[in-house]
């Protein structure tokens, strides 16, 4: 078949053909290394013709001269001039990646296509051999080569690409393997096309990128091969570039200068090699990644948006003073795209002590933004733009970092959403609670120990001494929960924070884990629960806050939230609980979705989404208000109605 | 443990086998005549038959490895066919050369290695741009070279060590010390870049993980967040780097034991295959392989002591 037959056989966008060679030209890095690697070739292919002298023309009255115009690089020892055996010496050097890259290639593509293709034996072999060779000084099998065929250069980068092969083979194996699993190669297959068409047809062209990053990367570590050799004097004997280091060597006391040339020829073509590589990796991310599908335009457009929507100017309400912790105004920002934006705005809540308060709404509302905010502890670039958080008698939302320091888990203790990821790997559950018992008590190693063992006891685990000694991986994920509570419990903490502490566990764990949360708020320890789940919101918390898109839509005490929801939002997530459903009947659920931080709406956020919006939702951003009963409040502007009719169902 | 020491040999008695029958047929593809080499050209053929006999070189290719393979089992290579001493003799009189600048390299990559990586990692920016660029320029730069311009400097211009030579420890520890800063720093520095890097984009990776917010969140002090913690499970597959250097390292010696004089394995190994000492270069190319593999099963074993999802 000729190449003008199969290049219309590929059928694939031109774009995507054509487009290699030109995008990588535009990497700047990578387009100069090219340009610089091409003119080194044609200079060191040339050198016969350019170079000023003769390589080998002796010149003893003007030995070992520094720079000049007659020499521009100087002389060597026997006074011969530097610039022409750069030029000439090239060739050693090219010839041999040259003959490198050529059985690099030839063996390790074939051999890695196949491997990865077909698999079996050979495709053992093939990794068998990679592991071989990796363990071998490679220069060493080359001393032996180079003591068997004497002064013969080619033998030596000959072997040294036959070393290499292997190495080649086990990349393109693994390329190859995603390839072969592509729908149109296993169309092809089916179409009964023969294998070896497949491989130089589908195959091939989809792998050669990553053969020309590792080809280059081969070369460059050639050249230095290569130039190693021409200084230990065991290749030619013509002018090289290694060769010229040695010489360079013998006068370090005398010429230190010889070193620059021979140095930046060698340094700045491997330098050049190494950001083509770069460039062309790079390329080829892109090449099999989506383009970018964010145009500027849009982050500029939110940052508008976000600067022309008005700001709700509430008064900071008064901290209450009985309250263990009392959040008011709450407002955080954190960088989305680049530009810090706010994903919580006005949270407020009162927690007293002893009492246990859930957070419930859907994911994306700011609820472990909430949570995290109370220890200082937001993601990198996130603060608290407003609001107070008043705990024990100290504002945390401008308490420095080693005041937070203190309140981390000695008053405010935190469980996590997943219990195996939460421990440290590498260190057992028993040592990383008694870590934490000592940093927080200061007592000895044995005591921290015995007071881990105590804990252990305490969340129930059914053979403490056993799971201390075990490490997060040999841990079930209710085990591992347990343990994460004894180690929140360490500091003896006025207030445990738990995120969504059961989602992770299977159903039966998870009334275990609640039951602990229970027995905690017997003691007189205060819980914050973040939450999905109605039943447990019900079963364990006195009062709840319900968020949503990085607000609080309605506070109350549970009953009366879930009896009758005086927001439109907490109503109809009420109804799309699974606990409500009625067998035989769709389960009713809120439409649409909660709007990202960059795309909230003026006026009442769940505007888009409320069966009950009326225009002047959409006016003014709407603030929250307590309702008829005292301890209640919701930010809405038609409640009171939705009671009503709450009230009549 | 028995575990890794069997998995161990699974692997390295294929490299063994496979490199010395690899020298031993290479070698014997030599074209000149070992007995002619030894009596000189005035010999008579009949003297170089008996002297070719003498070294068993009449018998078939696998009866010669097989009987070399025996003979260095019970640690006879045979002898130097320019010195005439016995082969084992100068290589275990040249190994501790070798091991104290492979040991102090790695020391010096990994300690500098580790330290840079982990500075890289917390204060990111222009430093993590550094990093990634001694990283590139590392590995640009050919170390007989970078040994070159260390000895010009601290050598000749400001006269601070040897430029060439080795005292041994047993000798004078310090000037031992001396003698061994140079091409320590030579193999050592440039190694440091891969271990930095892995160090970095591990730290980075582990910094990201759960339990790291939860050990904050936990009160636990930063120092120990970072460096009990954080560390310890970005270690794993810096020791695996770490013996990747270690194979490059052997590598590296054969140059800078020849550009600093020193009595080492890569020095004779160099010395052996510009003289054609056939009985020589099998000793090296076999003492290397088997150092080579000591090394992994020892970072193997270190590995493992780290990584506690292996060890149970």
């Amino acid at each position: 078949m000729t190449s003008a037959a199969v290049k219309n056989t590929v059928r694939r966008p031109a774009s995507q053909r054509h487009g290699f060679a030109a995008r990588l030209a535009r990497k700047p890095a990578a387009a100069v290394s090219a340009g610089y690697l091409l003119l080194v070739l044609l200079v060191t292919l040339l050198a016969d013709w350019i170079a000023p002298y003769d390589p080998d023309a002796q010149d003893l009255t003007a030995a070992l001269s520094g720079p000049s115009g007659h020499h521009w690089l100087g002389t060597g020892e026997l006074g011969r001039d530097v610039l022409s055996r750069l030029m000439h010496g090239g060739q050693v050097t090219l010839l041999g990646v040259a003959i490198t890259l050529a059985v690099y290639l030839t063996l390790g593509v074939p051999a890695g296509m196949v491997a990865g293709y077909r698999g079996g034996w050979f495709d053992r072999l093939v990794l068998k051999s990679a592991d071989l060779i990796s363990a071998v000084p490679v220069i060493i099998v080359l001393l032996v080569v180079l003591s068997v065929f004497t002064s013969n250069e080619s033998a030596a980068m000959a072997a040294n690409g036959l070393l290499g092969a292997p190495l080649l083979a086990r990349v393109v194996r693994s390329a190859t393997l995603g390839v072969k699993e592509e729908l149109y190669v296993r169309a092809a297959v089916a179409n009964g096309i023969s294998d070896r068409v497949i491989i130089r047809r589908h195959v091939l062209p989809r792998v050669s990128g990553v053969i020309l990053v590792q080809a280059s990367v081969y070369g460059a570590y050639a050249v230095l091969l290569e130039t190693g050799l021409g200084f230990l004097g065991l290749g030619t004997t013509q002018a090289s570039w290694g060769s010229m280091i040695a010489e360079a060597s013998k006068n370090v006391g005398t010429d230190p200068w010889l070193l620059v040339p021979s140095g930046f020829m060698i340094i700045s073509f491997i330098l050049a090699l190494g950001l083509l590589s770069d460039g062309l990796r790079d390329t080829l991310a892109e090449r099999y990644a989506p383009p970018a599908d964010k145009p500027p335009s849009r982050r500029r457009a939110a940052r508008e948006a976000l600067a022309k929507a008005p700001k709700a100017v509430i008064p900071l309400a008064e901290p209450d003073k009985d309250a263990l912790l009392s959040v008011r105004g709450l407002t955080v920002a954190l960088p989305i795209d680049g530009t810090p934006t706010e994903v919580i705005r006005d949270v407020s809540f009162d927690l007293r002590a002893g009492e246990v308060l859930g957070i419930v709404g859907e994911t994306g509302c700011g609820k472990t933004v909430t949570a995290t905010s109370l220890l200082g502890m937001l993601p990198a670039g996130g603060e608290i733009t407003a609001g107070t958080i008043h705990f024990e008698g100290s504002d945390l939302a401008k308490a420095e970092s080693d005041a937070l320091r203190r309140v981390r888990g000695r008053r405010i203790g935190w469980i996590s959403q997943d219990p195996i990821s939460s421990l440290d790997p590498s260190f057992t559950a028993g040592a990383q609670v008694a870590e934490a018992v000592r940093v927080h008590t200061g007592c000895t190693r044995k005591a921290a120990r015995q007071r881990a063992l105590e804990l252990f006891e305490l969340v129930r685990l059914p053979d403490p001494a056993r799971v201390a000694a075990s490490y997060p991986h040999q841990l079930s994920g209710g085990m591992a929960q347990r343990v994460g509570i004894a180690a929140a419990l360490s500091g003896n903490p006025a207030l445990v924070i738990a995120d969504e502490p059961t989602t992770a566990l299977d159903v039966t764990v998870q009334a275990e884990i609640l039951d602990l949360l229970r027995d905690l708020q017997k003691t007189g320890t205060a819980v914050i629960l973040i939450t999905h789940d109605w039943g447990v919101l019900a079963d364990l918390c006195d009062r709840a806050v319900v968020m949503y898109a990085g607000e609080v839509v309605e506070e109350a005490e549970v009953t009366a939230l879930v009896t009758a929801p005086a927001h439109p939002y907490t109503a109809g997530l009420l109804s799309s609980d699974p606990h409500h459903a009625v067998p035989g009947e769709p389960l009713p659920a809120v439409e649409g979705a909660v709007p990202p931080p960059t795309q909230w709406p003026v006026g009442c956020h769940f505007q888009n989404r409320c069966p009950r919006v009326t225009d002047a939702c959409r006016e003014k951003p709407v603030v929250i208000s307590q309702l008829t009963a005292l301890e209640r409040s919701a930010r809405c502007i038609r409640p009171v109605e939705l009671i009503g009719e709450t009230a009549h169902d | 443990m028995h575990r890794i020491l069997f998995r161990w040999l699974l692997g390295a008695i294929p490299v063994v086998f496979g490199v010395s029958a690899l020298t031993f047929v290479l070698t014997s593809l030599v074209p000149g005549d070992p007995g002619r080499t030894i009596l000189g050209a005035n010999a008579g053929p009949a003297q170089v038959a008996a002297i070719d006999k003498q070294l068993g070189l009449d018998q078939p290719l696998p009866v010669r490895y097989w009987d070399w393979l025996t003979d260095a089992l019970h640690g006879n290579l045979g002898d130097s066919i320019t010195s005439g001493v016995p082969v084992s003799d100068q290589l275990t009189s040249r190994l501790g050369v070798t091991l104290s600048l492979i040991g102090g390299a790695i020391l010096v990559a990994a300690v500098a290695g580790v330290a840079l990586g982990v500075l890289s990692a917390l204060k990111g920016g222009w430093l993590g741009r550094a990093v990634d660029g001694i990283a590139l320029v590392g590995l640009a730069v050919p170390n007989f070279w970078f040994g070159l311009v260390l000895m010009t400097a601290f050598a000749v211009q400001l006269p601070l060590f040897p430029a060439t030579g080795y005292v041994p420890f047993a000798e004078s520890p310090v000037q031992w010390f001396e003698s061994l800063v140079l091409p320590v720093l030579t193999l050592g520095v440039p190694a440091t870049a891969p271990v930095a890097k892995q160090t970095r984009d591990g730290v980075l990776n582990q910094l990201d993980r759960e339990y790291v917010r939860v050990l904050r969140a936990r009160g636990i002090p930063e120092r120990s967040v970072l460096f009990r913690h954080v560390l310890r499970n970005a270690a794993a597959p810096i020791v695996t780097v770490l013996g990747v250097v270690v194979v490059t390292l052997f590598g590296g010696t054969v140059l800078a034991e020849t550009l600093f004089v020193m009595p080492g394995l890569g020095g004779l190994a160099v010395t052996a295959a510009s003289t054609q000492d056939i009985p020589m270069v099998q000793g090296v190319a076999l003492v290397f392989t088997v150092t080579v593999m000591l090394i992994n099963l020892l970072i193997e074993v270190v590995y493992t002591m780290v990584n506690p999802k292996v060890r149970t």
